[in-house]
């Protein structure tokens, strides 16, 4: 016999329901049967370490694109990859994209009317460092409109993908620019109902990872889900 | 001290530039054990309309069924160095998506047992807030009978977790998203 520790349940107050009519797009794809339970195995608490095998660095800079630099306002972003309990969680791999500083992602599918900008793709990788830091700079993304409804536009901001240990304890989220006027506006910022946890979805300006004559710096620390304290048993 | 966790958001529509590349959908070499299939599928919503901007992956055993991480307690024995289990695929214009990879063993359940082959699944998607977690599984598998996720789901609905073969080696595994007949979806 060998020793499993699960995950504790997803903290439900912290995380959008599925079905929120107010982001339209929810209405014909979220499903209407709730989710059957089932308890952790070696299926969810195992996961995918190494999913790419090109170079993934502890540091990324997006502003250096091929043969010129990205316009914009420079921003540096970093912070900490913690579990529940605030323990690093060293060697995860984080994959951000975000739009340019005219608000217009480099794909072929947006046909927002502003300019793409030749020296930013707007996309990376980067693994966090034995002490759970991760940092990289780009440039801070502009707002654009989208046809969820009258006048719709998102906020800044970044997309987050992340792995944690295991397949239980995968996230995808969005990081947001503090003091943005758009975010009370906005359907899918606004589908955390707990403001607590909204917040934790907005960096923090922060002066001392800020670099004179270069770049502001801003903080974003990304918590994972816990894991249980005490083991559960399985066969081997 | 409890965190609270970073709320997830939904991966919106321009993913794939950073979290699609060539090859992310084939798990499996000439070098890999095991019986070599291809899972194939669609995603549609509850229009029942293709779903072009979904992001699927998978994780799954070897052919022994043993995981390629750490917690896998077997790591030494079984551990395949041709085969590391993740797979991932962006749906094309017509909702479609195709894995090639192997065939997965048995793998230990928390209760003395095994469970039946499987794989693990999510899928993110605009429109999804957070990710579906679901998972496939074989037709004609013994295990099925006795597999701890499979007994908790009702009959007319266990259906939708079980791939259809199409051809020798080749099976489908279409995900609906909304609707009577949708997709059992798990959470974990």
């Amino acid at each position: 016999m060998a020793s499993l520790v699960g995950y504790q349940p997803e903290d439900e107050a912290s995380h959008p329901p599925n079905a929120y009519p107010d982001y339209v797009s929810t209405r014909k794809r979220a499903p209407v049967h709730p989710p059957i339970r089932i308890a952790h195995t070696l299926s969810e608490i195992t996961g995918p370490r190494l999913v790419r095998g090109a170079s993934v660095l502890e540091s990324l800079d997006l502003t250096r694109g091929s043969g010129g630099e990205a316009l914009g306002e420079r921003v540096i972003i970093s912070g900490r990859v913690l579990d529940g309990n605030g323990r690093p969680i060293p060697n995860i791999l984080l994959e951000i994209w975000q739009a340019n500083a005219a608000g217009r992602y480099a794909h072929e599918e947006d046909r927002h009317d502003a300019p793409l900008d030749p020296h930013f793709s707007g996309a990376g990788c980067l693994l966090s460092d034995a002490q759970g830091r991760y940092r990289f700079v780009t440039i801070r993304p502009g707002a654009y409109p989208w046809a969820n409804h009258y006048n719709a536009w998102r906020p800044s901001h970044i997309h987050f993908s992340v792995f944690g240990p295991g397949f239980a304890s995968r996230l995808i989220t969005q990081m947001y620019f503090p003091g943005d006027p758009l975010l009370a506006l906005d359907p899918i910022f606004n589908s955390v109902s707990a403001p607590e946890a909204r917040d934790r979805l907005i960096a923090a300006f922060d002066v001392e990872t800020t670099i004179p004559e270069r770049a502001l710096g801003y903080r974003f620390d990304i918590v994972l889900r816990g894991r249980n304290a005490t083991p559960m048993e399985t066969s081997r | 001290m409890k965190f609270g966790p970073t709320p997830w958001q939904t991966v919106g529509p321009f993913f794939g530039p950073a979290l699609v590349a060539p090859g992310l959908d084939v798990l499996a070499d000439s070098h890999t054990r095991g019986q070599r299939i291809f899972i194939e599928g669609q995603v549609l919503d509850g229009d029942r309309s293709p779903v072009p901007d979904a992001l699927i992956e998978i994780w799954q055993a070897n052919a022994v069924g043993c995981y390629d991480h750490p917690e896998d307690p077997r790591q030494d024995k079984a551990l395949d160095p041709a085969f590391h289990g993740f797979g991932r695929a962006g749906t094309d214009k017509s909702g479609c998506f195709r894995f090639a990879t192997i065939k997965p063993g048995p793998v230990p359940g928390v209760d003395g047992g095994l469970q039946a082959p499987h794989i693990n699944v999510s899928l993110f998607a605009r429109g999804l807030l957070r990710r579906l977690t679901t998972r496939i599984y074989f037709p004609y598998e013994e295990l099925n009978a006795s597999d701890p996720v499979l007994k908790l789901l009702p009959e007319p609905r266990r259906a939708s977790l079980i791939v259809k073969q199409v051809a020798k080696g080749r099976f489908r595994f279409d995900i609906l998203l909304q609707g009577d007949d949708e997709t059992v979806f798990l959470e974990i």
